[in-house]
């Protein structure tokens, strides 16, 4: 491949709407979680485990991208959105089960 | 449909904010928790409206199994399980993305996704040929960071479980070898990336070397700090998300994970706050500290808590039991104490005093000072009739008592107040210790309590620090 210098301004513009997203993204991530006590780290590291379980999209769309693809893609593809799927239902209901333990108890 | 979808993701983004936002404060933490799961299911729904999505049936069927398997996982964990379920959890989530990269780089040698993305790439004119750098780049970070937390989240589970032992496992170089392994992944990857063709034997290179790297990166750390390192992991698995959403053009998956990449930084990070470590000694600590026997002495290490902390461990527990010592006469806080139990027994917390033979300077000086504050006498309870109850208790705050609290007592033949009988604070559930500073107890011995995991140092002088905290609760 070859690249030149030229073409670094085009480059920069086409990728600028996302990079505004991404920057954005990471000053979120951090503000919203703000001053978080003690007692819930835990359960918030779980809930973000299975949101990082976003991933199961990907999957999804690998999977159904691999009609006619070759069946060891298909297995890989398969397999990996059952793995995503436990970490998202996993991962909420491990974390529901946790929080219940922080409701009063009379 | 297209524009559904896209509005569909943008919901679904809303619901991960709102719902990590109320996942950070105890009154909320439930309904977050949920508000995510509605948000996740959102989005895999529109992602099944997909025009032209295949293999539905394989689709379906690969969601309820997870699904299944899911939550009979779930069910069946020990609630002090937990650390190693989310750990587990978590590699799955990273394995998964591994697993996606890699069906794109096989669908790239067996299939047509080589020509779809060479035919794109020639549409683009010049960009194009960074855009192929940049997805290469792209596809192997989702390779290689998924593969390192799957094998690292693993290796936390293990050492968690005690399968593996917990001790920090070191072996000759191994900097050097950690080290040197991934600076081998990142040439491997610019060497993929700026390779004329792909070359797939590199590629499964890069997947294995990942796969041992995530292993080395845990060996080294100690068990008592793996709830650090699976909050890292986590993060790394949102990077991996993050990735995966470049890949395939989809913001859901890109800010999902880019939220989750930041947010479990920021929470490693506090972690690490309050176990008043560094990430990088977390981490790094590993390449310069010394033998096992200086990491132990490390994670016996004094932890301090905010007033907000405390205010809310002790607003959201249901038995508090206070230790009052010699320290809370000086500073004359009998008052505020009792303005406390008030308030905690407001929000339905049973609240006791637990009165050692010795406390204060004489036997029964505590109950007179106590009593001078209109403390109710029934809620004083002796030690002999308190003791069997810490095991239940959620929260014992000390506040300037010493040496009645020492488990040393009980357990240090060699230590000067050995067989005195003490209260067996240490037994709670969690311990909190207000202490003026870190200077030993009346009887100059050193309190291994203060280092017991469970305990937390709130530093300063009684009368004030109660005064905050009082505020600090009805502020919540």
């Amino acid at each position: 491949m070859e690249f030149s210098v030229q073409e670094i301004p085009a480059l920069i513009e086409s990728v600028l709407p996302e990079l505004y997203l991404l920057i954005l993204a990471v000053f979120l991530g951090i503000e919203v979680i703000g001053r978080v006590p003690q007692v819930l780290h835990t359960p918030l590291m779980s809930g973000s485990n299975a949101l990082s379980g976003v991933v199961v999209i990907g999957s999804i769309l690998m999977v159904g991208r691999a009609e006619d693809a070759h069946w060891s893609v298909l297995v890989l593809a398969s397999l990996s959105l059952v793995l995503a799927t436990v970490n998202v239902v996993g991962g909420f209901a491990v974390t529901a089960r946790m929080l219940n333990m922080f409701r009063k108890k009379k | 449909m297209e524009t559904l979808i896209q509005i569909g993701y943008l919901v679904a983004l809303v619901c991960f904010v709102l719902g990590i936002k109320g996942m950070s404060h105890p009154d909320t933490a439930r309904r977050g928790n949920w508000t995510l799961a509605l948000g996740m299911g959102l989005a895999t729904l529109v992602t099944l409206m997909q025009p032209g999505l295949g293999n539905l049936p394989l689709i379906l069927i690969s969601l309820g199994l997870g699904s299944w398997w899911g939550i009979r996982m779930s069910s069946k964990a020990q609630m002090t399980e937990m650390p190693q379920m989310v750990s587990l959890l978590n590699g799955f989530g990273g394995l998964a993305a591994a697993l996606v990269a890699l069906s794109e780089v096989v669908d790239m040698f067996y299939g047509d996704a080589m020509a779809n993305l060479l035919m794109e790439v020639m549409g683009m004119g010049v960009l194009g040929q960074y855009y192929l750098l940049f997805y290469v780049v792209t596809l192997m970070i989702s390779l290689a960071v998924g593969g390192i937390s799957f094998t690292g989240s693993v290796m936390a589970m293990a050492k968690l479980d005690g399968k593996v032992s917990g001790q920090p496992l070191r072996f000759p170089m191994q900097g050097l070898v950690t080290n040197g392994l991934l600076v081998i992944m990142l040439v491997l990857t610019v060497a993929i990336a700026t390779w004329p063709s792909y070359t797939l034997p590199l590629i499964v290179i890069l997947m294995i070397l990942s796969l041992v790297y995530g292993v080395l990166f845990v060996l080294p750390i100690g068990g008592a700090d793996m709830p650090v390192v699976i909050s890292f992991l986590n993060s790394l698995t949102g990077l991996t998300a993050a990735t995966t959403g470049l890949l395939f053009d989809n913001r859901a998956m890109l800010m999902g994970g880019v939220l989750v990449g930041a947010s479990g930084i920021y929470l490693t990070m506090l972690m690490c706050k309050a176990m008043n470590r560094t990430l990088g000694a977390v981490l790094l600590g590993q390449f310069n500290s010394g033998s096992g026997q200086a990491a132990r002495e490390m994670s016996g290490q004094i932890k301090e808590i905010g007033l907000y902390d405390t205010a809310v461990l002790l607003a959201y527990s249901s038995r508090v039991v206070v230790v009052p010592g010699y320290g809370l006469a000086v500073a004359q806080a009998q008052h505020l104490v009792h303005e406390l139990e008030k308030i905690l027994a407001a929000k339905g917390a049973e609240c006791k005093y637990a009165i050692h033979p010795v406390a204060g300077r004489m036997p029964g000086h505590m109950n007179v000072l106590l009593a001078e504050a209109d403390v109710s006498y029934d809620l004083l309870v002796e030690m002999e009739a308190i003791n069997p109850d810490f095991p239940l208790t959620d929260v014992v705050l000390v506040i300037g008592a010493n040496d009645v609290v020492n488990p040393a007592a009980e357990n240090d033949p060699g230590s000067p107040i050995y067989g005195m009988p003490i209260l067996q604070v240490h037994q709670a559930r969690n311990v909190i210790v207000i202490k003026r500073s870190m200077a030993a107890g009346y009887a100059g011995v050193e309190n291994e309590l203060f280092y017991d995991p469970k305990t937390r140092m709130l530093f300063g002088d009684a009368k004030a620090v109660l005064g905050d905290l009082i505020q600090a609760i009805k502020g919540l």
